[in-house]
């Protein structure tokens, strides 16, 4: 029999209040006057104690939600009392894991008043709907098919992780095809810094088409099990404040951008690059490449060539740093970061390393134009060694990078500017552009970043092609 | 290659070899001067003789064991069961005779035996001429079965089951002798028995089938593909021994398998399939192995309407087909 736990009236004039952390969750054993949750008033901020002893039922009101005094905030079941029907799995169905010490609360609602019937009908047994379906599964077992299951090994998804998955299949199943579009959407996006393009090509107005098809690929997230934890006390809502709703992928993002600035401990060296003869050699040969090889071949598809000869002769930068060693990947499969409305994206460009500036030049675009389409596959933002940034179209001319986690080290190219430089004794108008490298201090050093760095500076600027070929 | 009907491609199979082989003997109920209920061994008594196209008395293990006698002397007999549903007097024959002989007498000696069986339903056959027995004959061990679907595998099955040296239960589709044309390779075409092969290949799901239900498939296939369900379709072709091989690959590229016969549901041969899939191929599958066979009721009806609810069809495996796919 569950017992409801109400919003206290905290003082004589406060009539409402928001919950901050939840600290119990469902599942969870809760003493008599263990704190539960915390709650945040204009007047005050207190942890509210649970007034029952038991095991916490349901999490009714989320974190950050704002409900009146009386409202119903969660229930618990009392000890003594006997477990409910409906939450066990039924014989027939194909065998599941248990969840492992309480399943974590399901896909946070966006509006969970208390009398809504969601939450009631989750208890019953396994709803109709995905979305139903997703708030009943944190109380049911999952009901996984071997297929599903050994996806969930191969990419080591916990329970937890299955959990947030909706489901499409009869009764809100996880299918095949949930398990990958989950993991596209969490291997897509994340990584480099505020707003990084691809090249002059894509524009605002190009890449706002991706935002609906990209964003119809990414199912809903939950907010994974780091942030809520992590993120504290909301702050109060004064007047006039406006609450924008996380999309999925602003989800996605704000999960990874936190766990690799929590994880990995950035460090950055940059390099200014005199890119004159490259600029100008590209100025005067770019509509012929654009004939010849039938596409437009961007500064970025130069930088690109010269970092994938640097990575291979700087391994230790196109790696991972694992507490068993630095793991250095032979591959070199490099993301380019992509904006598109509300977010970003990382296609990969596989065994960069082994392709000629014509022929970055064309995955360059195809993956452009495939990010802008929505029609990125999960092989396309997959398998990432290194990333590449360029937040120089819009204008940056220094920028220090996030990581893309789990990768060592990302490159931020910044904008070519027109510069009185230094040349012998005299002074000249040279076209110049700061590389930065945003790097895991972990796997190498600043010696070695300088190295890399520099590496890439020498090709650039010892810039010498053959006739009117891009190759270099 | 020449287009033929599937019922042309066994007379042309049995006329060949016949000419191929002397020791072929053609033996059953009608097969001598009247060619054939059917119409399959027309001509062959004209050709090769009445040594070699024997008229039997009506008498089922009659046939068999003096098959198996001709057997171990020397003559490759390809005895005829008029219909499937009068093969069980044979039954004994068949089980403890044809099929242990070689095991019996440690290869002493061999019986190479191909019984001719036409079999199935959807032609008003009623009870009696209507039966699908693969189920009770695939159980033996010692006797291979083939159903093939098409006619070329109609003329290179028969080959390779004459040829055998250890006795094929030949099941021809009695519905597809006139109704299903289709290219027969010329020359001496030989089909190994063995191998399933996929007729239709696809993404969402397999769908397993032979005889009759092979081109009810496919049809149904069609109407998935319209609705954005792309089925693949794979004949099996020979019921033993069973292409685990092929079976197992099409279900781990489409992670759920459909297995079709019109034969009663309970206990039939799908449910063989549908085991070996969820044991060798557990890791593959996104959906339960589901079989689609007809009802569990004592015989095929002669009344029309009831023998199309008896009977599947291409909207019934559709259906079946969605289901799967909708786990």
């Amino acid at each position: 029999m569950a017992t409801e736990i109400k919003m206290p009236q905290l003082g004589e004039s406060v009539h409402e209040g928001t919950l901050g952390r939840w600290l119990k969750q469902t599942g969870d054993t809760v003493a008599k006057y263990e704190p539960l949750v915390e709650v945040i008033t204009d007047k005050v901020n207190v942890e509210m104690p649970s007034p029952y002893a038991g095991v916490l039922e349901q999490i009714v009101v989320q974190e950050g939600q704002t409900v009146t005094a009386g409202t119903v905030i969660a229930t618990i079941r009392e000890s003594g009392a006997p477990a409910r029907a409906g939450a066990q799995p039924a014989a027939s169905r194909p065998q599941a894991p248990q969840p492992q010490a309480g399943p974590r609360p399901a896909a946070p609602q966006p509006a969970p008043m208390p009398s809504s019937a969601s939450p009631a009908s989750a208890q019953a047994g396994p709803a109709v709907s995905a979305q139903a379906g997703a708030a009943a599964r944190g109380r049911e077992s999952l009901r996984l098919t071997p297929l599903v299951r050994r996806l969930a090994e191969e990419h080591r998804l916990s329970t937890q992780d299955l959990e947030q998955i909706p489901g499409t299949g009869t009764d809100g199943r996880i299918t095949k095809d949930d398990v990958q579009r989950y993991l596209a959407s969490r291997g897509g996006a994340g990584g480099p810094s505020a707003a990084p393009a691809r090249g002059p090509m894509t524009g605002p107005a190009e890449t706002a088409a991706a935002a609906a098809a990209t964003q119809a690929a990414f199912k809903p997230a939950a907010a994974p099990p780091g942030t809520a934890t992590e993120r504290g006390a909301a702050p109060a809502r004064a007047a006039g404040d406006e609450v924008r709703p996380l999309s999925a992928l602003r989800k996605t993002i704000a999960e990874r951008m936190a766990r690799s600035k929590r994880e990995i401990p950035h460090a950055y060296g940059v390099v200014e690059v005199d890119v004159t003869a490259l600029v100008r050699h590209r100025e005067t040969h770019k509509a012929v490449w654009r004939l010849r090889e039938g596409v437009n071949i961007t500064l970025t598809a130069f930088i690109v060539r010269a970092v994938s000869r640097a990575l291979r002769d700087v391994p230790v930068v196109n790696a991972s740093f694992t507490p068993d060693g630095v793991l250095c990947r032979h591959a070199v499969n490099i993301g380019i970061g992509v904006a598109i409305p509300d977010g970003l994206i990382v296609p990969v460009i596989k065994d960069a390393d082994q392709k000629s500036v014509a022929g970055l030049g064309r995955d360059l675009e195809g993956l452009s134009v495939r990010a802008r389409a929505g029609k990125l596959t999960l092989d396309d933002v997959s398998g990432g060694t290194f990333t590449i940034t360029n937040p120089g179209v819009f204008g940056s001319v220094f920028s220090m990078p996030v990581i893309n986690y789990p990768q060592a080290a990302i490159l931020s190219t910044d904008a070519v500017v027109r510069r009185p430089v230094v040349l012998g004794e005299g002074i000249a108008i040279r076209e110049i552009m700061h590389l930065g490298l945003g790097f895991d201090h972990r796997a190498f050093d600043g010696a070695v970043a300088m190295q890399f760095l520099n590496h890439i500076k020498r090709q650039l600027e010892s810039f010498s092609p053959t006739g009117d070929s891009p190759e270099f | 290659m020449a287009e033929k009907r599937y019922l042309d491609a066994i007379h042309d199979g049995l006329h060949e070899e016949m000419a191929r082989d002397e020791r072929i003997v053609v033996l059953g109920e009608d097969v001598g001067r009247k060619g054939g209920v059917f119409g399959v061994t027309e001509g062959l008594y004209e050709a090769f003789g009445e040594a070699r196209v024997l008229d039997t008395p009506l008498a089922e293990s009659t046939i068999v064991g003096v098959a198996l006698g001709m057997s171990v002397n020397g003559l490759l007999p390809v005895p005829e069961i008029q219909f499937a549903d009068f093969i069980h007097p044979a039954f004994d024959q068949i089980l403890s005779e044809v099929a242990r002989l070689r095991y019996r007498s440690n290869n002493d000696y061999e019986c190479p035996m191909t019984i001719r069986v036409p079999w199935g339903g959807g032609v008003h056959g009623a009870l009696y001429h209507s039966q699908s027995i693969e189920a009770f004959y695939a159980h033996i061990p010692g006797l291979k079965i083939v159903a093939p679907g098409t006619p070329a595998d109609a003329k290179g099955l028969l080959k390779a089951a004459i040829r055998d040296p250890d006795p094929v239960i030949y099941l021809e589709h009695k519905k597809l002798y006139r109704s299903i044309r289709g290219d027969v390779p010329d020359g001496d075409h030989v089909v190994p028995i063995g191998p399933a092969v996929v007729r239709r290949p696809g993404r969402d799901l397999s769908i397993f089938a032979y005889g009759l239900m092979l081109h009810e498939t496919l049809a149904a296939a069609e109407t998935l593909s319209r609705e954005g369900v792309e089925a693949e379709v794979v004949d099996i072709r020979t019921i033993k021994p069973l292409d685990a091989e092929t079976i197992l690959a099409s279900v781990e590229r489409t992670n759920r398998a459909l297995i079709v016969h019109e034969d009663n549901r309970f206990a039939g041969f799908g449910a063989e399939i549908a085991a070996m899939i969820a044991e060798e191929g557990f890791r593959f599958l996104d959906a339960p192995p589901t079989r689609l066979g007809g009802p569990d009721v004592p015989g095929v009806p002669f009344s029309t309407p009831l023998e199309n609810w008896f009977m599947l069809d291409a909207e019934k495996i559709a259906a079946a087909a969605r289901n799967v796919v909708a786990y």
